[in-house]
């Protein structure tokens, strides 16, 4: 007997999970897609993941560091900077591209049938790739500085990880409510840069005064940058763990919210998007 | 227990249409209605419902039919009639309102070739994406591969972004990974009316192929020969309700005579199912007989007329100016374009224009036949308009020794021709 599909409405597909793992070839096909296309007829090519956030680095220095003379607490300013920069655009490039992809494919959506969630997921590799090459940067930046990181360097995957998930989460969210309501196109850009100055960036999380460190991590990437730093600058840096632990909440919260709305509503993406 | 693969019971699909013209909803909106809804309920007025913006349309009705192993179904039926919905619903792109559909073993559709072609990618790079968008594994488009190029006529240029690709290259290429999709079973949307004739002609070779090895196929198309050709079984659907099905000859000739019936009860210039940019557009069509009256029969082999009036909002250049004479199945068997067989310049169009074209002597066996208008501009369609009327060839003595020809021994056309018997001896 050969197994059969039932389509009913409004039941969604028992068999999401396994259809997901029957299109990963999609998938991978997918996110080579963007790769592949990200830097096609531009001069310096794979340069530009790696300038980006060089030159945002030395402004902030510049600024936060020289300017206004924050402190750094021990470690070289621009290796703090560079530090928070990473996960940074990760979690910024990967929120932008996944909050677009589905609109950027909806030709696709509206012709074939696929699992949906091949798109924003797919959509992420690109900006992990990003970060993989501006991660040499970073050693490389180490080294320059004489700044020997610790056996705690091992555990950046796992923050890595957190950011993946806080920008996946925010970036399923983002992508059904724009294949709907088109204003989120312009939302999200400004909550990129508006995000930038009220996450510790250009400055360390210690300088917000203690009374309101807890309340300043339920911005998820204060949870993630703490992280970061924590790993790569070693040293006597601790870990405020009352906000990680928000900030942990907060990104799970959104994540499982985000690919609930997604699922609930990818069924209607081929007639409104 | 029967043997079907595709099974689908009363179903129904709506939408929400909105009178305000807009794809996509502002939050605007949203905000604004929420709104006034909230303040309509604390002022106490019981309706809350905003109705007179949305309008609920009912794309498919009640459709049931029943696909066995192996079968070739064809789908006809008008533009909007609900056939692309259809199988839409039924390749999960989207969502049933009312009723079930059940499907049995691997099922792909085709909606559109070229599907996520990336300008920037290669032909190869392409071919691969194209082919894992479709559902085809690594290992299979691998083992296709040398078909679907080879098919594609694009060896060549294999490693050529597309975007660099002649728009004949293109829609090859994009047709061959398509053509090689191997799965039992195939949802099927005028993926044919594409490339030129050359190349048309080889992807419907291509495509009874496929539906010769035993493959179950649905096929929607406005093709009626190809319908015909390929399908064993035929479902006219119209305003989303199965209306005729069965024998393909026998529907699609019940079809297009309703088809005719319909237009010749509106105008040909207040027809709203025209393609093209709108531009210009026919007015009006008339067939004269060789006194210039109007009539809409006439004997076989006796010359004809067609002239048609066309309006234009603005001037146009080098217009193109097409008759064509089409048979029962939809098949164009005479065709007469001016910049083919008129030899001097076509004149811009203005304002107004009457043209006539002038068979001298139409050479078609008696029967009904219909005439589509093609106004078009540099191969683009301005007006494009398909059965604007029908012609009726009346049987008669064409050749004037006292037999008319008899159409039930074949031939679809009448020639002058003279006879030789010369003895051996």
């Amino acid at each position: 007997m050969q197994d059969e599909l039932i389509i009913r409405p409004n039941q969604g597909f028992r068999h999401y999970w396994r259809d997901l793992w029957q299109y990963r070839e999609l998938f991978y096909f997918l996110a080579w897609r963007d790769i592949a296309v990200r830097y096609k007829q531009t001069v310096i090519g794979v340069a530009w993941s790696v300038i980006r956030p060089v030159l945002t680095m030395i402004v902030f220095t510049f600024v936060f560091g020289r300017l206004a003379g924050l402190p750094s607490g021990g470690a070289p300013y621009p290796i703090l900077v560079y530090a928070a920069l990473l996960p940074w655009q990760l979690f910024a490039n990967s929120l932008t591209e996944s909050s677009s992809s589905l609109i950027n494919n909806a030709q696709m959506i509206s012709k074939v049938y696929f699992p949906r969630l091949a798109i924003p997921t797919s959509a992420i590799v690109v900006s992990f790739v990003d970060f993989m090459i501006s991660f040499v940067v970073l050693l490389l930046l180490m080294v320059g500085y004489r700044y020997w990181p610790t056996w705690r360097l091992l555990t950046l995957p796992l923050f890595t990880l957190l950011a993946l998930t806080l920008a996946l989460g925010g970036g399923l969210w983002m992508a059904s409510l724009n294949v709907k309501y088109r204003d989120f196109r312009y939302i999200v850009p400004f909550l990129v840069q508006f995000g930038m100055y009220l996450s510790p960036v250009g400055f360390s999380s210690d300088i917000v005064p203690e009374q309101y460190r807890f309340l300043y991590s339920l911005n998820p990437m204060v949870g993630v940058i703490d992280g970061f730093r924590w790993a790569i600058l070693g040293g006597d840096l601790t870990l405020y763990w009352p906000g990680f632990v928000l900030s942990v909440g907060i990104t799970l919260l959104l994540f499982v919210t985000g690919l609930r709305y997604f699922r609930r509503t990818e069924r209607t993406f081929a007639d409104v998007i | 227990m029967s043997d079907y693969v595709i099974k689908v019971e009363n179903l129904g699909k709506s939408y929400q249409i909105r009178h305000k013209q807009e794809r996509y909803t502002a939050l605007r909106d949203v905000l604004t209605e929420g709104a006034k809804n909230t303040g309509r309920r604390l002022l106490g007025r019981g309706k809350t419902e905003d109705d007179h913006t949305l309008e609920e349309f009912w794309a498919l009705q009640d459709v049931s039919f029943e696909v066995k192993q192996g079968e070739r179904l064809g789908i006809i039926g008008r533009n909007g009639a609900g056939k692309s919905t259809l199988l839409k619903v039924l390749s999960r792109i989207t969502e049933p309102t009312r009723g079930e559909v059940r499907l049995r073993g691997r099922v792909a559709s085709l909606l559109e070739v070229g599907t996520g072609f990336h300008p920037e990618l290669t032909g190869r790079e392409n071919i691969y994406l194209n082919g894992a968008i479709l559902g085809m594994s690594k290992v299979e488009i691998d083992r296709k591969f040398d078909e679907i190029v080879a098919f594609a006529e694009v060896e060549k240029f294999l490693d050529t972004p597309v975007k660099r690709y002649s728009s004949g290259m293109y829609v090859r290429l994009a047709f061959a990974v398509a053509a090689y999709l191997d799965v039992e079973n195939l949802l099927i949307d005028e993926v044919l009316a594409v490339g030129d004739a050359g190349f048309q002609k080889r992807s419907l070779g291509r495509m009874s192929e496929i539906t010769q090895d035993g493959r179950t196929v649905l096929f929607v198309s406005h093709n009626m020969a190809a319908v015909a050709s390929l399908c064993d079984r035929c479902v006219h659907i119209e305003k989303g309700r199965i209306v005729d099905q069965g024998q393909p000859n026998q529907v699609i000739t019940r079809y297009l005579d309703g088809v005719s019936q319909i237009h010749r009860l509106k105008g040909v210039g207040d027809r709203d199912d025209r393609m093209g940019s709108g531009e210009a557009r026919f007015t009006a069509l008339r067939l004269l007989d060789h006194n210039g009256e109007e009539v809409d029969r006439v004997p076989m082999g006796s010359s004809i007329t067609l002239e048609v009036t066309i309006k234009s909002q603005r001037p146009i250049n080098e217009p193109v100016i097409g008759f064509l004479i089409v048979d029962k199945l939809g098949n164009t068997i005479l065709r007469a374009y001016s910049h083919e067989s008129y030899a001097g310049p076509t004149p811009r169009i203005r304002q107004e224009i009457k043209v006539r074209c002038c068979f001298s002597k139409l050479p078609l066996m008696y029967g009904v036949y219909s005439i589509h208008l093609w106004l078009g501009q540099h191969k683009h369609p301005v007006d494009y308009l398909e059965y604007a009327a029908s012609l009726e060839i009346i049987r008669s003595d064409v050749y004037a020794t006292g037999h008319a020809p008899d159409a039930n021994n074949g031939g679809l056309f009448i020639a002058d021709h003279s006879w030789e018997f010369a003895e051996n001896e």
